[in-house]
C-alpha cells in the first residue's frame, strides 16, 4: 500500500543542514496497522508527513496504492490526499470557527458530494465515534478526547484506505487514549483500513501489527506483533 | 461549498470583532462618502426639477470684455440689451428665456422679517422650466404688455408670509415698495439650481425700464437657450460663435475693451467654469475631471492599502486552517477561491452597509432644511459601480495574500 524507497529529508538554512531522514525504505501492506516510535527529533513526524504527501522528500521515491507520486501536480496531489488518506493529529487541528459537523464534512467538501449526502456521511462518522450528540457544538466546547474523536470522524468520513495518525493519544489521559486506540483498532479490523501511527507509548505500539523504530533519522529496528 | 464559506466568513467576522469593524468601517465609509458625493454631484449637475429640459438647454451666464493690451476686464452676467440683441436674435434655438441672477430682499409679513431671494424673469422662463404650480399660473407676455403688477412665490414663502397652507393667489405682497399680486404658487427648488432658484419671481418689466435701455454688455441677467433637440446644441453654439466676433465693442469711460469673450455652454460647463475655475478658455471641463479623479484616487487609495494590509494579516493568521484544508484535499486553487469569496462576502457586507449609511444621511439631509427643497437621491448606477469597484477591489486585495498562503507547503501551514 505504501512503499518508500531511500527516502532522505534534509532541512537547510543559510548556515546549517539538518538530516531529518536518512535513507529510509519501508513497505506497508494494505490493511496493516503500523506504529512508529523513536525519541523526539528522530524524524517520526517528518516520515509520516512524507507518507501523507504533506511534505516532499529531498531524495527517494514514494509509491502509494500502486501510484508513483513523484510527478504529481498540486491538484493531483490534493485529490490523492483527499481520496486515499485521512489524517489524525496530536493537537487535533480542528477548525475552531466551524461546528463539529462542518469540521467532519471537510474532506467531502473537496469532492463532488451534495450537501445532503455530506451531512449524512458526516453524521454517520460521528455516530461511529460516539459523538452524534455533539454535532452542533464548536471544538472549544469539547474535551480533548472528544476533539480527537471528531478528528477521527473527519479522517474516516471519506472512507480513505490509509489513516496516518501522529501521536493521536499524546494529549489524552490513559483512559481516553485507550478509547481512541480502540476506535483505531476497530477501523483496522472491520474496515481493513491501513493505519500508520506515530506514538511515544510502547503499550499502544504493542497493540499494532508492527513497530518500527527511528533514531537520528534512520530506521533502526522493526518488530512484528501477533495481535 | 458556498454555505461553508459563508459560515466561516461570518464566524471569522464574529471572532475578530476589531478587525471586522476596521474592515467594514473602511469599506462602508469610503463607499458612503462616494455615494453621497455623487448624490450632491447629481443634485447640482443633473436635469432635475424644474430643469427637466436641461439636456437641450445652453446657458449664457458669463460675458467678458477684455483689454488684452493694457490689461483690465469687465466680467459677469450680461445686460438685457445684450441678450435682446445678440442671443434672442439667434435663429436655431426653439426658445430663449432670461432672468436676473438671484438677489436678496427683506420683506415683512405675518409679523416677521423674511430674507428672500428674488428674480426678474421673462414669461418664456416658465415655458423652459417645468415648475409645478400648486396654485394659480405663470405670467404671460400679455401680463408684461399690460404692465401687470404680479409675482409668483414658492410654498415656503407662502407659508411664511401668509401662513402655513393658506391660499395666496389674489393676495398682495409689498415688495421693493411695490404692491404685487400673487398669481401663482410653485413648489420651490433648491438654491443649488443656480440659474432658476428663487423665492419670488417677478416679471422683468417691473424692474426699472432703464436697465433695458442702457447700452452696455455687462449687466444682471443670464439667459437659457433651449434647442428643439439635444442634437441642435452644437449648431446653436456654432451660430453664436459666429455672432460674437461681429459684435461691436463698446467703450466705458476710460476702459476700452479690444476683445469680447462670450459663449453658450451646457449647464455643467457653465457652472464648472464659473464656480471652480473662473476661465473662459474652454479647458474647465478637463481640469474639473482631472481634479475629481485625483481627489477620488487619493481618497480611495488609503482605505484600499489599509484593507490589503488587513487582509494579508487576516489570512496569514489562518495558516493552520489552510494546512488542515490542504491535508484534507484542498488544492491551492480551491484555497484561493475560498479566501477570495470570503473577501467578496465581506465587501458585500461593507457595500450594503454603505448603502444604508448613505440612505440615512441623504434622508436626514433632505429633511434637515439645510438646503430648502433639497432633493438628493441615491444614484443606483453609482451604487452599482461602487459595489462593482469594491468587489473588484475585494477580489484584488484577497487574491494576493490567498495566493501567497496557498503556495505554503501543507506541513508548514499546519505548524501555523
Amino acid at each position: 500500500m505504501i512503499h518508500l524507497s531511500n527516502i532522505e529529508k534534509v532541512y537547510r538554512t543559510e548556515t546549517i543542514e539538518t538530516l531529518a531522514l536518512n535513507n529510509i525504505s519501508l513497505s506497508i501492506e494494505k490493511g496493516e496497522f503500523l506504529s512508529i516510535m523513536g525519541p523526539s527529533g528522530s524524524g517520526k513526524s517528518t516520515l509520516l508527513n512524507i507518507m501523507g504527501l504533506l511534505d516532499e522528500p529531498t531524495k527517494g521515491r514514494i509509491r502509494l496504492d500502486q501510484e508513483e507520486i513523484d510527478d504529481f501536480s498540486d491538484k493531483k496531489l490534493s485529490r490523492f490526499r483527499n481520496q486515499k488518506i485521512g489524517f489524525i493529529f496530536q493537537s487535533y487541528h480542528l477548525i475552531n470557527d466551524l461546528p463539529v459537523l462542518d469540521n467532519v464534512e471537510l474532506p467531502l467538501l473537496y469532492r463532488n458530494v451534495s450537501a445532503g449526502e455530506r451531512r449524512r456521511l458526516a453524521s454517520a462518522a460521528l455516530e461511529k465515534v460516539g459523538l452524534s450528540n455533539r454535532m452542533k457544538h464548536y471544538p472549544s466546547q469539547l474535551s480533548g478526547g472528544q476533539k480527537q474523536r471528531v478528528a477521527i470522524a473527519r479522517a474516516i468520513v471519506g472512507k480513505p484506505e490509509i489513516i496516518l495518525a501522529d501521536e493521536p493519544t499524546g494529549n489524552l489521559d490513559s483512559a481516553m487514549g485507550n478509547e481512541i486506540m480502540e476506535i483505531l483498532e476497530n477501523l483496522n479490523r472491520t474496515d481493513h483500513t491501513t493505519i500508520v501511527m506515530v506514538t511515544h507509548d510502547e503499550n499502544m505500539a504493542r497493540r499494532t501489527h508492527r513497530l518500527v523504530r527511528l533514531f537520528d533519522g534512520s530506521l533502526v529496528s522493526s518488530n512484528t506483533f501477533v495481535n | 461549498m458556498l454555505t461553508n464559506y459563508l459560515k466561516i466568513t461570518l464566524a471569522v467576522m464574529k471572532r475578530r470583532k476589531m478587525f471586522t469593524f476596521i474592515t467594514l468601517f473602511g469599506i462602508s465609509m469610503t463607499l458612503s462618502i462616494l455615494i453621497v458625493l455623487t448624490a450632491f454631484y447629481e443634485h447640482i449637475f443633473s436635469g432635475n426639477y424644474p430643469e427637466v429640459n436641461r439636456d437641450r438647454c445652453l446657458y449664457a451666464t458669463l460675458l467678458e470684455e477684455q483689454n488684452t493690451k493694457e490689461g483690465g476686464m469687465r466680467r459677469g452676467p450680461m445686460s438685457l440689451y445684450y441678450i435682446n440683441n445678440y442671443i434672442k436674435t439667434l435663429k436655431t434655438p426653439e426658445k430663449t428665456a432670461f432672468s436676473t441672477v438671484p438677489n436678496t430682499i427683506n420683506i415683512y409679513g405675518n409679523g416677521k422679517k423674511l430674507r428672500l431671494f428674488f428674480k426678474y424673469t421673462d414669461p418664456v422662463f416658465w415655458e423652459i422650466t417645468r415648475f409645478e404650480f400648486l396654485e394659480g399660473k405663470a405670467y404671460t407676455q400679455k401680463d408684461v404688455d399690460n404692465n401687470e403688477q404680479v409675482v409668483i412665490i414658492n410654498t415656503d414663502t407662502r407659508d411664511d408670509y401668509f401662513g402655513k397652507g393658506v391660499s395666496a393667489v389674489g393676495k398682495t405682497m409689498e415688495i421693493n415698495g411695490q404692491s404685487l399680486k400673487v398669481i401663482g404658487v410653485i413648489r420651490g427648488c433648491p438654491i443649488t439650481r443656480l440659474v432658476v432658484a428663487a423665492d419670488l419671481y417677478i416679471p422683468y418689466h417691473l424692474q426699472k425700464r432703464a436697465s433695458e435701455e442702457v447700452k452696455e454688455y455687462n449687466g444682471g441677467y443670464t439667459a437659457i437657450v433651449m434647442a428643439k433637440t439635444p442634437a441642435d446644441l452644437p449648431k446653436i453654439q456654432q451660430e453664436y460663435a459666429e455672432v460674437v466676433p461681429r459684435i461691436p465693442l463698446l467703450t466705458y469711460g476710460g476702459f476700452t475693451p479690444d476683445r469680447l469673450n462670450a459663449g453658450l455652454s451646457t449647464y455643467f460647463d457653465s457652472i464648472v467654469r464659473d464656480m471652480f475655475f473662473g476661465s473662459g478658455d474652454g479647458s474647465a471641463r478637463a481640469r474639473f475631471y482631472l481634479f475629481v479623479t485625483i481627489f477620488a484616487l487619493l481618497f480611495m487609495s488609503l482605505p484600499a492599502i489599509n484593507l490589503v494590509n488587513i487582509n494579508i494579516s487576516r489570512i496569514l493568521e489562518r495558516a493552520s486552517e489552510i494546512g488542515i484544508r490542504k491535508a484534507f484535499g484542498a488544492s491551492a486553487q480551491k484555497l484561493v477561491t475560498q479566501f477570495v469569496i470570503e473577501n467578496i462576502i465581506l465587501t458585500i457586507f461593507g457595500g450594503l452597509l454603505a448603502i444604508l449609511i448613505s440612505a440615512v444621511f441623504i434622508w436626514w439631509f433632505n429633511s434637515s432644511h439645510l438646503i430648502p427643497y433639497a432633493d438628493l437621491a441615491i444614484n443606483w448606477t453609482v451604487v452599482a459601480v461602487a459595489l462593482t469597484l469594491s468587489l473588484i477591489f475585494g477580489l484584488m486585495s484577497g487574491v494576493y495574500p490567498a495566493w501567497r498562503m496557498s503556495r505554503l507547503p501543507a506541513v508548514e501551514a499546519l505548524r501555523g
